[in-house]
């Protein structure tokens, strides 16, 4: 059972606070958008062992999503970060940098 | 006009700690940035304080203000002054960006009192209590709703939505049953 | 005879005398007593029978690890299967009752599987589904079902309370002997809050009993003066009785309190399960003693060397007189000399080593003691209590050397230390061959949030054994965990000094023991695997060590194999020539020792088991007899039964009444989102397949949401507020799901736009005033204008009714003229009431929801989750007259597009009247010609909502069908449960009132 730190509120939140939003950092593709970027948007998740960037919901708490850097595998967190986020910031990249160095970085 | 009737009609347990739903307690959810002009003057005007910082409840009298998110504060005030305080807000933020709606109705209010008070929500919350400042509000939950609570005298207030007060109560009392104590 | 010593006991009160039941026997023991030791005193050798064959089984061991001693406990709502005698304290009153046999423990017909053994081999339960195929059905499963589980099932409720606990330190400390004691005194004097957590009575661990000193004194004076300073500091927590259960991602732990096993009925909770979250956990969790993999080793009376020396020295219980002492290392000693120094005989210790020159064996040659080395057991004597020991050479293949009388056998395989919460989350493990255990490898522990080591392995769960070495580890590990090392690590033992001669492992005994001895040999006690039985799975090719585990049952009964493990493991190494290592452990899994159901559910129970969420009127439905259905979490009324009626005739009621007159519904529960700012409108055109930007202020208009695949998502009217706010209503049980789905898209999509959303669905208590009726009811009441004129069809107004301060919506989801009016919900019961007042001369009824679903499905709305799955778009439900055509996007629209969601062969909604009039069965499918590939029936359709329509006092329906509103006037068939057809005419879905002139009046 995890916890996250809340960028938003500061609380070091209980998993059982939070709800789950998946993999973070998707653009959305709406009318115009081709079948297979549609089908990319809305269908093909990564799924790596190692570092991943997801989305959660401080749900029973201040309301606010905001994104994580984690590593599936060791469960370790690297970061929080607001929702409110085209990449992940870079001191965040750095420091995931520093402590996974065969990470191939934000994609 | 017949009177507001609170959720549980002010139901109180008397375990270690005693328990007792209150109110109808005024309320207002505020949504606004902390920026907006004039909020600063109306909260004064209105509550009395200055704005909460994160997660700090400013408390004056019978009127408080807590901090719920960055954008997102809920006024407390007696239940008759809910009317004339959105009017006040609706007149000092009318060209701002801004949501204020009263939610009185919408809750129900605990207070936990006594000297083992905490151990009564250390049981139903995945919260530090000790850790927790005192003039701090936590939303959270307990069990398996939504709640927010602070210290408050000798004890916590709590808040959680009306339709689960019978639920509340039921947790609240249980913990609290003499012989369950922590400590 | 096992019996009670005249003097000794350390942990026992004997000037209290505590009867007890044992399978209806009266028996005596006394406070702090386990009920383990109290059965050993009454010569209660045999405890319970095993699994598989319904051998004898009597006590092995003195704690958590216990296989044996597993007992039905307590009766009728206190009763629970399948409790250690071994960690149950004994008190006054409590009954016991063995488990696994019939019709008596002494007389077992089931040993008769014994017998049978041969047929019933390792993976015996794999190759019943082997062959004959039908063998499994009709045999073997019906008799394994029978002869299945341990315990009996609890019959009556749960007469306990149980509760939670959430707790927080920088430092859990699990046990509470020496090294935890050590390691809490440590992070206490470095500031850290601790926990430290013991999960039997008493503090100490095994140190007490195996005569420790430190600083010169009995370590009970230490470990008493450790609590006293444990007890002082206020950053210290200390629990007795507190089993650390599990260690779980990010240092949660979950500990299991048994607060009131001991003291049944005395008013307190009798469990709480502690939720903590720790920055570090220490485990100190000691370690367990092996046992030796000899024939016979499973009689009653065969029991580790440690447990009993525990029963003598704690208990003043001796388990025999004459105890044969079997050990491949120094340990084992001590229970001689402890035995030796009761006055009690022990005739022998059997050595399998070649040569024993310690201090403790010298000690023990020094009592009298004979001490045969290079040798081993080659059978136990007796059946159901031992009678003797037969001796052979380890290194031979069992040749009896001779024959010595003993009532009971101590042994000891070594120890292995306790790695479970270290291997929770994740830690590795290495293999110490010297010793013959698996010990935590510091160099991989398991990692929390922060990638660090969230477990600290101490002691004798590290494989530090002896107190020197259990303080230098303590010290050691406390310093690398960043807990400090300030406190002075205690002056040295006496044993300091002690040689030792080394422990030599031994998997079997003897070495070369033949099959006919090997099938004797018991791995696990309680599920019956023998070594014979991890040969024979190895030679079936069960090489993996998690696989010999399945097809074995090896470890797998509810001591989780805390004895037969490494046994097994070695034994499967060796039938594969492999090294342990290679072949591994299997998983450590939580709970360490089983917690009770009624812990992990805590305070879920009973009234309380869900928060059921109620409107302001709930006790009012209840006062009038309302039949309450689930909504979510909501319970709404479904009907009101009136004097004898059943629900159907209820509702029935309830719709004439409504249709004819005036029908009155708690409409409280519909969700009410306020969504405000200068982008809302352009916001809610995207949520919404139409568009909210152009509703007129005072206006109502009915809305789609989709999610982004396309599917309907939920649906409700919208009301335009003023110039920048709208009202959103939603589904019941849809309020807070699409109040998330605002914020997920504002705050991670849109963040830039200015809106604002507040849930204010509980602020208000709504109520429908519906049928003919409802104008002139409104009109009496008074205060508003409520004229088709001045409150049109869809418009909305606020206002005072009746003194209320209300909002009025001219919305319907009956067909009638309706009014849904809210109110403050507290005031929301006096509202209710005061229009049932008003009502009674217009022929006002409540109504439930049932009759609201009746209703709208005779006008041929759609109800969410009825006409939806989640797999139907609104175009299925002929509703892309709510879906605007100019709009560039919405949340759905390029799902929609989507190659499949286009074709024209999609089923879509139709309704349906049965040609005989009577209701199609819910879930029914409309039969196609021919069969799939799977051989089964073609479909072309399936039934959405179905009702017996009381006006037009036929079963009606809706539903989806190839063809859609094209296939009006069709005759299709239905499939009923029992088979047969059902045939219906397709007709359109709206039933009643087709031009709206009802509502619209």
């Amino acid at each position: 059972m995890l916890i996250l730190e809340c960028p938003y509120c500061g609380v070091m939140a209980d998993e059982t606070e939070l709800s789950p939003g998946y993999e973070a950092h998707l653009k959305r593709f709406g009318p115009g958008s081709s079948d297979q970027e549609f089908e990319d948007y809305m269908f093909a998740r990564k799924n790596p062992k190692g570092v991943h960037f997801e989305r959660w919901r401080h749900a029973y708490g201040c309301g606010k999503w905001f994104l994580a850097a984690r590593d599936t595998a060791t469960l370790e967190v690297f970061g929080t970060y607001p929702a409110q986020s085209k990449a992940p910031p870079m001191a965040l990249q750095d420091k995931i940098r520093a402590r996974r160095p065969d990470w191939k970085g934000f994609a | 006009m017949s009177d507001p009737v609170s959720a549980l009609g002010q139901m109180s347990y008397h375990g270690f700690a005693m328990v007792q739903e209150i109110g109808p307690l005024g309320m207002i959810s505020l949504r606004a940035k902390p920026d907006v002009a004039g909020l600063v003057e109306v909260i004064w005007s209105v509550i009395g304080t200055a704005l909460p910082t994160q997660r700090r409840i400013e408390v004056a009298g019978d009127t408080a203000i807590a901090w719920m998110s960055p954008d997102e504060y809920l006024l407390i005030l007696p239940y008759d002054q809910t009317g004339p305080a959105l009017a006040a807000l609706a007149a000092a933020l009318k060209s701002q960006h801004y949501l204020a709606v009263a939610v009185s109705d919408a809750r129900a209010v605990f207070r936990i009192t006594g000297v083992k008070a905490d151990q009564v929500i250390a049981k139903l919350a995945p919260v530090d209590l000790d850790s927790m400042a005192v003039d701090e509000v936590r939303r959270t939950r307990v069990a398996q709703v939504a709640a927010a609570f602070w210290r408050e005298g000798d004890g916590f207030t709590l808040v959680c939505f009306r339709s689960v007060a019978v639920y509340v109560m039921g947790l609240l009392t249980h913990s609290a049953m003499e012989g369950s104590e922590l400590r | 005879m096992s019996t009670r010593l005249s003097r000794g006991g350390r942990l026992i009160d004997r000037s209290q005398a505590q009867e007890f039941t044992f399978n209806g026997r009266r028996l005596r023991g006394f406070a702090g007593d386990t009920l383990a030791s109290a059965l050993l005193s009454n010569d209660q050798v045999l405890v319970g029978r095993s699994f598989k064959y319904h051998r004898p089984r009597g006590i092995v061991a003195s704690g958590a690890e216990e296989p044996n001693a597993i007992m039905n406990m307590g009766a009728g709502g206190r009763f629970e299967p399948n409790q250690r005698a071994t960690t149950t304290e004994l008190f006054a009153g409590l009954t016991a009752t063995s488990q696994n046999h019939w019709p008596s423990l002494e007389f077992d017909i089931g040993v008769v599987n014994n017998w049978l053994a041969r047929f019933l081999p390792g993976g015996f339960y794999y190759k019943t589904f082997m062959y004959p195929r039908a063998a499994w059905k009709h045999v073997f499963e019906p008799i394994i079902r029978k002869s299945a589980g341990l315990g009996r099932a609890p019959k009556e409720q749960d007469g306990d309370r149980y509760e939670h606990a959430y707790a927080f330190c920088d430092v859990l400390v699990a046990g509470g002997g020496i090294a935890g004691l050590q390691a809490a005194l440590t992070a206490a004097a470095a500031g850290k809050r601790v926990m430290l957590l013991e999960q039997t009575a008493q503090w100490g661990g095994r140190a007490p009993v195996d005569g420790v000193e430190i600083d010169g004194a009995p370590s009970d004076t230490w470990v008493n003066a450790a609590i006293a300073a444990l007890g002082k500091m206020p950053n210290v927590t200390l629990r007795l009785r507190c089993m650390v259960a599990g260690v779980y991602d990010h240092g949660y732990v979950l500990a299991d309190e048994k607060i009131a096993d001991h003291t049944p009925g005395d008013g307190r909770p009798r469990h709480r399960l502690w939720r903590i979250r720790a920055g570090k956990i220490v485990a100190a969790t000691g370690a367990i003693e092996r046992p030796l993999s000899f024939a016979g080793n499973d009689v009653p009376g065969v029991m580790l060397a440690s447990a009993v020396r525990d029963y003598v020295v704690n208990f003043g219980v001796s388990a025999g007189d004459r105890t044969v002492v079997v050990t491949n290392n120094d340990d084992a000693y001590r229970t001689a000399i402890v035995l030796a120094e009761a006055g009690l005989a022990v005739p022998c210790i059997v050595d399998a080593r070649p040569s024993v020159t310690g201090d403790l064996p010298a000690r023990a040659r020094a009592l009298g003691i004979r001490v045969e080395t290079g040798k081993a057991i080659a059978s136990v004597k007796g059946t159901k209590r031992v009678t003797g020991v037969a001796l052979c050479m380890q290194e031979g293949e069992g040749a009896v050397l001779e024959h010595i009388a003993c009532e009971a056998v101590a042994m000891s395989g070594g120890w292995s230390p306790v790695v479970h919460l270290w291997s929770h989350c994740g830690g590795k493990l290495t293999w110490d061959a010297a010793q013959g255990y698996f010990a935590p490898d510091a160099t991989r522990p398991p990692t929390g949030h922060d990638g660090a080591a969230m477990v600290v392995a101490v002691g004798a769960a590290n494989g530090a054994f002896g107190v020197s070495a259990v303080l230098d580890d303590v010290q050691a590990g406390m310093r690398t965990a960043g807990n400090g090392s300030g406190v002075e690590t205690p002056a040295r033992r006496k044993e300091d000094a002690f040689k030792t001669t080394e422990i030599q492992p031994v998997w079997i005994m003897p070495q070369g023991a033949g099959i006919k001895l090997k099938a004797k040999m018991w791995l696990d006690y309680q599920n019956d695997v023998k070594v014979s039985d991890v040969q024979l799975a190895a030679r079936e090719g069960y090489e993996s060590v998690e696989h010999t585990k399945r097809y074995t049952t090896l470890g797998m009964a509810t001591d989780q194999g805390k004895l037969s493990n490494i046994n097994g493991l070695a034994i499967l190494a060796d039938a594969l020539n492999a090294a342990i290592p290679q072949v591994g452990t299997t998983t450590f899994r939580p709970p360490y020792t089983p917690v009770p159901f009624g812990a992990l559910a805590g305070e879920s129970r009973g009234d309380i088991f869900q928060p059921l969420r109620r409107t302001p009127m709930h006790e009012w439905h209840e006062q009038h007899g309302a039949y309450f259905e689930p909504v979510g979490l909501w319970r709404r009324p479904y009907c009101f039964p009136r004097g004898g009626e059943n629900h159907a005739q209820a509702v029935v009621r309830e719709v004439d009444n409504t249709r004819g007159s005036l029908g009155i519904l708690d409409a409280s529960t519909l969700g009410k989102l306020i969504v405000k700012g200068p982008d809302a409108g352009r916001f809610l055109d995207m949520l919404y397949t139409g568009v909210m930007s152009t509703l007129p202020i005072g206006k109502c208009r009915y809305g789609l949401m989709c999610n982004e695949n396309g599917f309907l998502s939920d649906d409700g009217v919208v009301a335009r507020i003023d110039e920048d706010t709208w009202l959103c209503h939603t589904t019941s049980g849809g309020a807070d799901r699409i109040h998330a789905h605002m914020e997920d898209w504002l705050q991670c999509e849109w963040w830039d736009w200015q809106v604002y959303t507040a849930n204010v669905t509980e602020q208000y208590a709504q109520v429908a005033i519906v049928g003919p009726n409802a104008r002139k009811m409104l009109e009496k009441i008074g205060g508003m204008d409520v004229s088709k004129e001045a409150l049109p069809f869809m418009s909305w107004a606020d206002g005072v009714l009746g003194g209320f301060p209300v909002r009025i919506y001219r919305i319907s989801f009956s067909g009638e003229l309706s009014y849904e009016i809210t109110v403050p919900a507290s005031l929301g019961l006096a509202f209710w009431q005061a229009c049932h007042t008003a009502g009674v001369e217009f022929g006002a009824m409540p109504y439930g929801t049932e009759a609201l679903h009746v209703m709208r499905a005779e006008k041929g709305f759609i109800m969410i989750g009825d006409e939806t799955d989640g797999t139907v778009i609104p175009q299925d439900l002929n509703l892309a007259w709510a879906i605007s055509k100019k709009k560039q996007d919405y949340l759905g629209k390029r799902g929609q597009e989507r190659s499949f969601l286009v074709r024209a062969d999609r089923w879509k909604l139709a309704g349906f009247e049965t040609l005989d009039g009577t209701v199609v069965p819910d879930g029914a499918y409309i039969l196609a010609e021919g069969v799939n590939d799977n051989g089964q029936r073609n479909t072309q359709g399936r039934v959405t909502s179905t009702y017996y329509s009381p006006t037009l006092k036929r079963g009606i329906a809706l539903g989806l069908v190839l063809g859609g509103l094209d296939r009006i006037g069709d005759v299709v068939s239905f499939n009923t449960v029992t088979g047969g057809k059902l045939e219906a005419r397709v007709v359109d879905p709206v039933f009643y009132d087709k031009d709206g002139a009802k509502q619209n009046v």
